[in-house]
């Protein structure tokens, strides 16, 4: 499931919807984003563009490549977009599965590929004026690693 | 054909999108990056950016090969941030 919204999401609501009634997960992986503030108070805001319509399609397209490698039960895949502080939540994605290591991998394969692949820009204001965070290269590197495993 | 703008891309623009008319001869995404830089300075800055930016078609990532038309959606951006 995809979804690209400006409220909040409330982590522990998300995972029990959708493992309830559901007796075949053994396990259940979950990553939540957060805004980092790393000097303490130089970030005041983020704010959290989009390309709507491709970015759905680019997450739903990468839900279906882990589904697709994985034995996943479920997948939740949450995004948020606008004005955001620091300590906000952004992004969660969690993965259920029957064993651990198709949730842990696919759990991470999904972020790796997002971060590289779904169309989300970040701007920073730090008060004195606002900033567009620039594409790191490690991402690039996280996600290349998932195309080495299949060769 | 429909243009769109995202992040500092349209921030150098000044816009987030407009409508433009497809010139003759141009059958690629690669052929319209080169046109498009020709266009003006905000374009030459933004198609020369160290950051080099992505092209989508129809809200597909395309490739210097990729054919257009002028009935696409085309979207300029920098390397995406989220996450």
């Amino acid at each position: 499931m995809i979804r690209v919204q400006r409220e909040d999401f409330d982590v522990g609501q998300e995972i029990n919807r959708f493992s309830n009634d559901k007796h075949d997960i053994g396990a259940v992986c979950t990553f939540l984003g957060l805004v980092r503030d790393l000097a303490g108070d130089s970030i005041k805001t983020m704010t959290l563009d989009y390309y709507p319509g491709m970015t759905e399609k680019e997450l739903s397209k990468i839900e279906a490549e882990a589904r697709a490698r994985w034995p996943l039960t479920d997948c939740v895949i949450i995004h948020r977009y606008g004005i955001l502080e620091p300590g906000d939540r952004i992004v969660m994605v969690a993965t259920a599965s029957p064993h651990r290591q198709a949730a842990f991998q696919s759990c991470e394969f999904l972020m790796d590929y997002l971060k590289t692949r779904a169309p989300f820009w970040k701007k920073e204001d730090t008060g004195d004026g606002e900033q567009w965070v620039e594409a790191r290269a490690s991402d690039d590197v996280a996600a290349d690693r998932w195309t080495e495993n299949i060769e | 054909m429909k243009l769109f703008y995202f992040a500092w891309v349209r921030d150098k623009m000044g816009r987030d999108g407009e409508q433009i008319q497809l010139p003759e001869g141009i059958h690629t995404a690669g052929e319209f990056i080169e046109w498009f830089k020709d266009r003006g300075t905000a374009e030459a800055e933004v198609i020369g950016a160290s950051e080099m930016v992505k092209m989508a078609v129809n809200q597909e990532y395309a490739g210097p090969s990729h054919p257009i038309s002028d009935d696409d959606e085309v979207a300029l951006f920098p390397p995406v941030t989220g996450g």
